[in-house]
């Protein structure tokens, strides 16, 4: 799970472009969207694509991403609970 | 005839290299556009991390607009009433060859939201709009080459209309790995002369 989450924090901010952010600066538990990283609704769009190509998994509602979203332990965790690939 | 105008400055960036009012402020060994951008960004102590995620058009016409609105005490702060008036040849292909690539695999078919919607040319004038605050009129024109007597009638209409107090208005042109951007500030006040002459000497320096 540590690894995931590792992973996820490099994809995010490779596919995210978030120049000034680094691996160590995102806590698991820090919020992706609002007063955390700061992500928008495009980048949250970009992290269905990225669940999609990446790990298999297709969220056919985008509000799901919401709830997955919320942080990366958040997300670590219901990739490894649905990821096919 | 209506009121004169004049322009109060103007920027160019080209061949990795940013001229304000004709004077040289930034020059890079990197060809790479993106490299340069960022050189430039770093440069110029630029805070707006969204810059980042922009494609290669914004990012040109952002940095060239922000040289301009800030030479002139434009800021997001005390934005004025300024009215954005583009053109270029090559609208936003360079970002639509990058989604196509993008969707030409039926089984690799993943096309990237933050790319697809840059597939607008006038997408850099909202990206500028909001780092400015302006809720201004803006236009894109798209032209087979630089015509500035377009430029000026469209530029005087606005402003001889109360529609806008200043005017930022050019050329924002990348495909592949050439690009060219020259955007200059059209108000009552200025020192040059508002004239396709003097725009095309500009243009051309």
């Amino acid at each position: 799970m540590e690894e995931l989450k590792q992973e996820l924090k490099a994809k995010i901010i490779d596919q995210l472009n978030l120049e000034d952010i680094n691996v160590e600066d995102i806590n698991d538990n820090d919020p992706l969207f609002g007063d955390g990283l700061g992500l928008d609704s495009i980048d949250a769009l970009e992290l269905i694509v990225m669940l999609d190509k990446d790990y298999g998994i297709k969220l056919t509602d985008p509000k799901e991403g919401r709830a997955i979203f919320e942080s990366i332990d958040v997300m670590a965790k219901y990739i490894s609970e649905h990821r096919s690939k | 005839m209506g009121q004169p105008y004049h322009i109060r400055s103007f920027c160019s960036i080209q061949q990795e290299t940013i001229l304000l009012n004709g004077k040289p402020v930034f020059k890079s060994e990197q060809e790479d556009f993106g490299a340069f951008a960022k050189e430039a960004y770093q440069f110029l102590t630029i805070k707006y991390p969204k810059f980042f995620k922009m494609d290669h058009l914004s990012k040109l016409a952002f940095l060239t607009a922000n040289l301009v609105l800030d030479k002139e005490n434009i800021t997001p702060d005390e934005p004025s009433n300024t009215a954005l008036v583009f053109a270029n040849s090559a609208s936003s292909l360079d970002t639509d060859r990058k989604h196509q690539e993008s969707i030409k695999n039926k089984d690799n078919y993943f096309p990237s939201p933050a790319i697809f919607v840059y597939t607008l040319p006038n997408i850099c004038l909202g990206e500028i709009s909001i780092k400015y605050k302006l809720y201004t009129e803006n236009s894109f024109f798209i032209f087979d080459s630089f015509q500035p007597q377009k430029l000026i009638a469209y530029t005087k209409g606005l402003l001889d209309s109360k529609k806008a107090e200043n005017v930022l208005c050019g050329w924002v042109e990348f495909d592949g790995k050439t690009y060219k951007s020259f955007l200059y500030l059209v108000s009552a006040k200025g020192t040059l002369e508002h004239t396709e002459e003097t725009i095309l000497k500009l243009y051309n320096a």
